[in-house]
C-alpha cells in the first residue's frame, strides 16, 4: 500500500508558500511550479526523510512513508509546509482528482462519506493541477462527492481538460441525477470531448431499491432520465453496479433492466464492495460474501454480454467468480490499495487477480482459495 | 448521523397497472407481459393478490415495477421507457420492403409433393421471366425506401433461368452505383444444376445460396423426387463445391416437415450436423399450392408438429449442453422478439403483417404479389394478393392498393380479436394470407387457427425452458442476440 498524504517531518520556510501544487524534479527547478528533490536552486526544496542535514531556507523534509515520491510526481503542500498530499503519480494508471466531498446521495456503502461544508477550493486546485499535467497523460479520473454540484464550474473544468489534454481519456464519476436537467446535459455535451465518459451508478431496476441504497427519494428517476439524456446526445456512459447485501440479490434484474432499457450504454461495471467509509460503518447492513452471489453475478454478466453491452467485473477475487466470467474480471484495485492474503499462497493466477483492498481486512470472503493455473484447470473446475 | 430513509414499502392499492396481458399456465402459474413483451411469471395466489391490488411482497413489487407492469401514481419514467421500447420495436416500418423475391421461372426438374408452386415441366419456357420484366422488377425494387435490399431468386428452379438471374444482379449493381444501398443476393435452389459457371458468377457478385435438406437420404429423396432419385446426393455435392469455392457460410439449408419426418427429428438434426450446418429451421409444411392438396395420408395436425418441434428442441438443447453449437432458426427469431426490442424482420412474425411492406414478389409474368404465399394462391386461381403489374402500375399504385392496405389493417394484431389481449402478441405476427387461405378472411378465428396454435406451442415451450433451465436461459439469450 502506498501512502498519499502525511505531515512533513520538518519544514523551514522564509514565509508562507505562495502556491500549493508542486511538480517534483531532480536537479534545478526551471519553472515556478517545480520543486527540487534534493539540492539546487528552487522556490521549494523537498528532501526525503533519510536526509540528515538540517533544513535550510524554503525546504521541507518528507515523512518516511512518502519515500516513494520521485520526479514527475505532483504534490500539494500547505502554506506552512507541514502537510503534504500526493496529487498525481505519472507512473500510476489510477490517478483521479477529488473535486468535492459534497453529494446529494448518501449511499449506504459510500467509500467517501459526503460532507456538507463548501470545499470549492478543490475545484480551483483541480484546474491548477490540470494545467501542470503532461500533454501525454493517458487517463484522468474526476471523482467526488458529486462533481456535478458545481454545475457550470464543472463544465468549465471539462472544457479546460479538453483544451489542455485533448488526448487524455477522462472518466467522470457522477450519480447522474444532474443530467436529468436537459439544459445542463446539453452544455455538457457541447464540451464535445470524445474521450469523456461518465461513470454512473445504478443500484436497482426500479425506484424503490435504488432510492433506498442511495438514501434519496426521486434519485432513480433522475439518474435514469439523466442516462437517457446523455444517450440521446451520444455521450459516453458507463453504468456501475456495486454489489452489496441489498443489490446483489437483484443483480440479474438490474442487468435485464439495463439490457432492455439502456442498451446504448458503452459499458457496465459490476463492482465488489469496498469496506471503507460508510460501508464499514454500516458493515452488517451492506456486507454479503461474494461467494453467495457468484451464480447471479455470472448470469448478469453473461446476460449483458449477450446483449452486446461491454461488461467488466471489478474488485472481485478470481476464486470467487464463476469460471465462465473470470475473463471479464479486471485488475481494477488501485495500486495503492492492492494486497494479497495468506490464503492466496500457491495460487497460480495471482498475477491476473486484483487482490484485495487493504480495507478488506475488516471483512472478506470466507471462500478465498488458491486456483490452479488455467491450463491445469482445463475442465474449469 | 442522519436518519435512515427506510426501504420503500409501497404496494397494494397504491399500485397502478400499466398496459399488461396475461396467460394462465397449466401448472397454476400466470404469465404476465407488458406492452413491449417483457415477461414475468407469478404464481396463482400472487396473481390473485395483484389483481385485487393487495400485494405486499417488496421483492415481487420490485420485479413488477422493473418490468413496467405496474407503477406508482404519477410516475412518468416507466411510461417514457415503454414508449422508447415500443418505438424501437417498430423502427423497421419506416424502412419498408427490404426483401424482393424474383420468381425467374416456374420450371423445375424436381417434383416435390409439398412444393408450394405450380411447377412446370422443363420444356415450358413460356414460364420464364423475360429480360424486360426482370429490368422493370429491379427498378421497382429500388423504389423502396429501405437502406438494405435483399434480392432472392426462386422458382421453380432459378438455375434453369440463369440469364434472368444474371440480368437482375448486374442491373441492381449498376443502379446501386448511384444509390449506395446495402445489397444482398440469394439464390434459393435445389442446387442439382449448379455448375462452375454459376459458381464463378456467385463468387464475382457475392451471391449466397439457400437450399433444401429434408434430413436422412430416404426421407429427403422421398420428399423430393427427381429423375435418378438422387436429389440429396446432388444437393450435398453442390453444397461442398460452394463451401470450397465461396466459403462455408455462403450456403444455408431449410427443411420442410412432412408426415414422414414425424418421429425422426433427431435423425434430421444429425443429418444437418453431419453435413456441416449449424442452423436448422424446424419448418412446418405450409398450406399453399400443391401442398394444400396433400392426401390425408400425408397431412398432419398442429399437435403432431408441436411434438416434433419440442422433441427437436430438447435434442438441440442437449447438443448445446454437450458443447455442440446448433441453433433452431425459428426459435431464435422468436427469442429475439421476446428478449430484446429489436425486430428480426421475419415476415411471418410481424404486425403490421410483412406482406408488401416486408417483402414484394415479382412473378415471372410481371405480376407483383404481396407475398410468396399470395403468389402461390394466384397459381390456383385466387388473385386476392396480386397488387399490380410491372409496366402498368407505379410503386405508389402497388403500395397503396386496397389489396395490400386492407389486409394489413384488418390483420393488425394490436386490434384483432383474441390477438389484442393475447399475452404473446408482441412475439407473434399477423399472417393475413394464411388466414385468408384457411379461413376465408385475413383474420380467421384464432381458436381454430393452426398459425395461432402452432406459434403458441413455440412460445410456451421457449418460456417454460427459459424459466426453468438456467442452461437454456443462457443459450436463448445468446440466440436472441444473433
Amino acid at each position: 500500500m502506498i501512502a498519499l498524504r502525511g505531515r512533513a517531518r520538518s519544514a523551514s520556510l522564509d514565509g508562507p508558500l505562495r502556491r500549493e501544487l508542486w511538480r517534483l524534479v531532480d536537479g534545478p527547478a526551471r519553472q515556478p511550479d517545480e520543486a527540487t528533490l534534493g539540492d539546487g536552486p528552487a522556490g521549494l526544496r523537498v528532501r526525503h526523510a533519510h536526509h540528515d542535514a538540517a533544513p535550510r531556507g524554503n525546504e521541507i523534509v518528507l515523512p518516511p512513508h512518502l519515500g516513494h515520491l520521485g520526479a514527475g510526481d505532483i504534490i500539494a503542500v500547505s502554506p506552512t509546509g507541514d502537510r503534504v498530499e500526493v496529487m498525481w503519480r505519472p507512473r500510476s494508471r489510477h490517478n483521479s482528482i477529488l473535486l468535492t466531498e459534497r453529494c446529494d446521495n448518501y449511499c449506504l456503502m459510500c467509500s467517501q462519506p459526503p460532507k456538507r461544508h463548501d470545499d470549492s477550493r478543490l475545484l480551483d486546485r483541480a484546474g491548477e493541477l490540470i494545467r501542470m499535467l503532461p500533454a501525454d497523460t493517458p487517463e484522468l479520473g474526476l471523482t467526488g462527492g458529486e462533481p456535478t454540484v458545481y454545475g457550470d464550474g464543472l463544465l468549465a473544468l471539462l472544457r479546460l481538460i479538453h483544451s489542455e489534454l485533448p488526448g487524455t481519456e477522462v472518466h467522470l464519476l457522477s450519480n447522474g441525477r444532474r443530467f436529468a436537467d436537459a439544459g445542463f446535459t446539453a452544455d455538457y455535451a457541447r464540451a464535445g470531448n470524445p474521450r469523456l465518459m461518465a461513470g454512473i451508478p445504478l443500484f436497482g431496476p426500479e425506484p424503490a431499491l435504488h432510492d433506498f441504497v442511495v438514501q434519496a427519494s426521486g434519485a432513480f428517476d433522475q439518474t435514469v432520465t439523466g442516462i437517457l439524456r446523455l444517450g440521446e446526445l451520444r455521450q459516453r456512459v458507463e453504468i456501475r453496479v456495486v454489489l452489496q447485501k441489498h443489490t446483489a440479490p437483484a443483480v440479474v434484474e438490474i442487468a435485464e433492466f439495463i439490457a432492455r432499457n439502456l442498451p446504448f450504454v458503452e459499458k457496465v461495471a459490476l463492482m465488489g464492495l469496498e469496506v471503507t467509509g460508510l460501508a464499514r460503518a454500516n458493515l452488517d447492513d451492506v456486507w454479503v460474501d461474494p461467494f453467495d452471489y457468484r451464480a447471479e453475478l455470472a448470469e448478469a454478466a453473461l446476460l449483458l454480454k449477450h446483449a452486446r453491452v461491454r461488461t467488466q467485473i471489478y474488485n472481485h477475487q478470481l476464486c470467487l467468480l464463476d469460471h465462465r466470467v473470470r475473463r471479464m474480471a479486471v485488475r481494477s484495485i488501485s495500486d495503492w490499495k492492492n494486497e494479497h492474503i495468506p490464503a492466496c499462497a500457491g495460487c497460480a493466477v495471482r498475477e491476473e487477480c486484483g487482490g484485495f483492498f487493504v480495507s478488506s481486512r475488516h471483512r472478506r470472503s470466507a471462500h478465498i482459495r488458491p486456483l490452479p493455473s488455467p491450463s491445469a484447470d482445463g475442465h474449469h473446475a | 448521523m442522519r436518519d435512515r430513509i427506510p426501504a420503500a414499502t409501497a404496494g397494494g392499492r397504491q399500485l397502478q397497472f400499466l398496459p399488461l396481458r396475461f396467460e394462465r399456465w397449466d401448472d397454476g402459474r400466470v404469465l404476465l407481459t407488458n406492452m413491449v413483451g417483457e415477461h414475468l411469471f407469478v404464481d396463482g395466489p400472487e396473481f390473485e393478490a395483484l389483481s385485487q391490488r393487495r400485494l405486499t411482497d417488496p421483492a415481487l413489487i420490485r420485479r413488477l415495477r422493473a418490468k413496467h407492469l405496474v407503477r406508482l401514481p404519477g410516475e412518468q419514467l416507466p411510461v417514457d421507457l415503454l414508449a422508447v421500447k415500443y418505438r424501437t420495436q417498430h423502427q423497421r416500418l419506416a424502412d419498408s420492403t427490404s426483401l424482393h423475391l424474383f420468381v425467374v421461372t416456374l420450371r423445375c426438374e424436381h417434383s416435390c409433393a409439398y412444393c408450394q408452386v405450380s411447377r412446370r415441366n422443363l420444356a415450358h419456357t413460356g414460364f420464364d421471366m423475360t429480360p424486360e420484366t426482370a429490368r422493370a422488377a429491379v427498378s421497382m425494387a429500388f423504389r423502396s425506401p429501405s437502406p438494405r435490399l435483399k434480392f432472392e431468386f426462386q422458382g421453380g428452379e432459378p438455375l434453369l433461368n440463369m440469364p434472368a438471374v444474371r440480368l437482375v444482379v448486374e442491373e441492381a449493381e449498376r443502379i446501386n452505383g448511384t444509390e449506395g444501398r446495402r445489397l444482398a443476393f440469394v439464390i434459393a435452389s435445389n442446387l442439382a444444376l449448379l455448375d462452375d459457371e454459376v459458381l464463378a458468377f456467385a463468387q464475382r457478385h457475392d451471391v449466397s445460396f439457400s437450399t433444401s435438406l429434408d434430413g436422412p437420404e430416404d426421407l429427403h429423396n422421398r420428399n423430393r423426387p427427381r429423375p435418378g432419385r438422387d436429389s440429396r446426393q446432388r444437393t450435398l455435392t453442390a453444397v461442398a463445391h460452394i463451401r470450397e469455392q465461396l466459403g462455408h457460410d455462403r450456403v444455408s439449408a431449410l427443411m420442410t416437415t412432412t408426415a414422414g419426418s414425424l418421429g425422426r427429428v433427431r435423425e434430421i438434426i444429425d443429418s444437418y450436423l453431419e453435413n456441416g450446418f449449424r442452423h436448422i429451421f424446424l419448418r412446418p409444411v405450409s398450406p399453399y399450392g400443391f401442398a394444400r392438396r396433400l392426401s390425408r395420408r400425408r397431412a398432419y395436425d398442429v399437435d403432431a408438429w408441436a411434438d416434433f418441434y419440442t422433441e427437436g428442441m430438447e435434442y438441440i438443447l442437449e447438443l448445446n449442453a454437450r458443447g455442440v453449437p446448433v441453433v433452431e432458426t425459428y426459435s431464435a427469431i422468436v427469442l429475439k422478439k421476446m428478449l430484446t426490442n429489436d425486430s428480426p424482420g421475419y415476415v411471418d412474425l410481424t404486425s403490421p403483417a410483412g406482406i408488401g411492406i416486408g417483402a414484394l414478389v415479382y412473378n415471372y409474368d410481371g405480376a407483383v404479389y404481396a407475398s410468396d404465399e399470395g403468389r402461390m394462391l394466384a397459381e390456383s386461381g385466387d388473385f386476392t394478393f396480386r397488387l399490380g403489374q410491372l409496366g402498368q402500375d407505379s410503386y405508389a399504385d402497388l403500395m397503396t392498393s386496397a389489396a395490400l392496405l386492407d389486409p394489413l389493417e384488418e390483420s393488425y394484431t394490436g386490434s384483432v380479436p383474441m390477438c389484442c389481449d393475447c399475452a404473446f402478441e408482441r412475439y407473434c405476427g399477423a399472417d393475413p394470407v394464411f388466414h385468408h387461405t384457411t379461413a376465408g378472411d385475413p383474420v380467421g378465428r384464432k381458436p381454430e387457427s393452426a398459425f395461432c396454435r402452432r406459434n403458441k406451442a413455440v412460445f410456451r415451450f421457449l418460456l417454460d425452458r427459459y424459466t426453468s433451465d438456467p442452461h437454456a436461459r443462457e443459450l436463448f439469450r445468446a440466440w436472441a442476440a444473433r
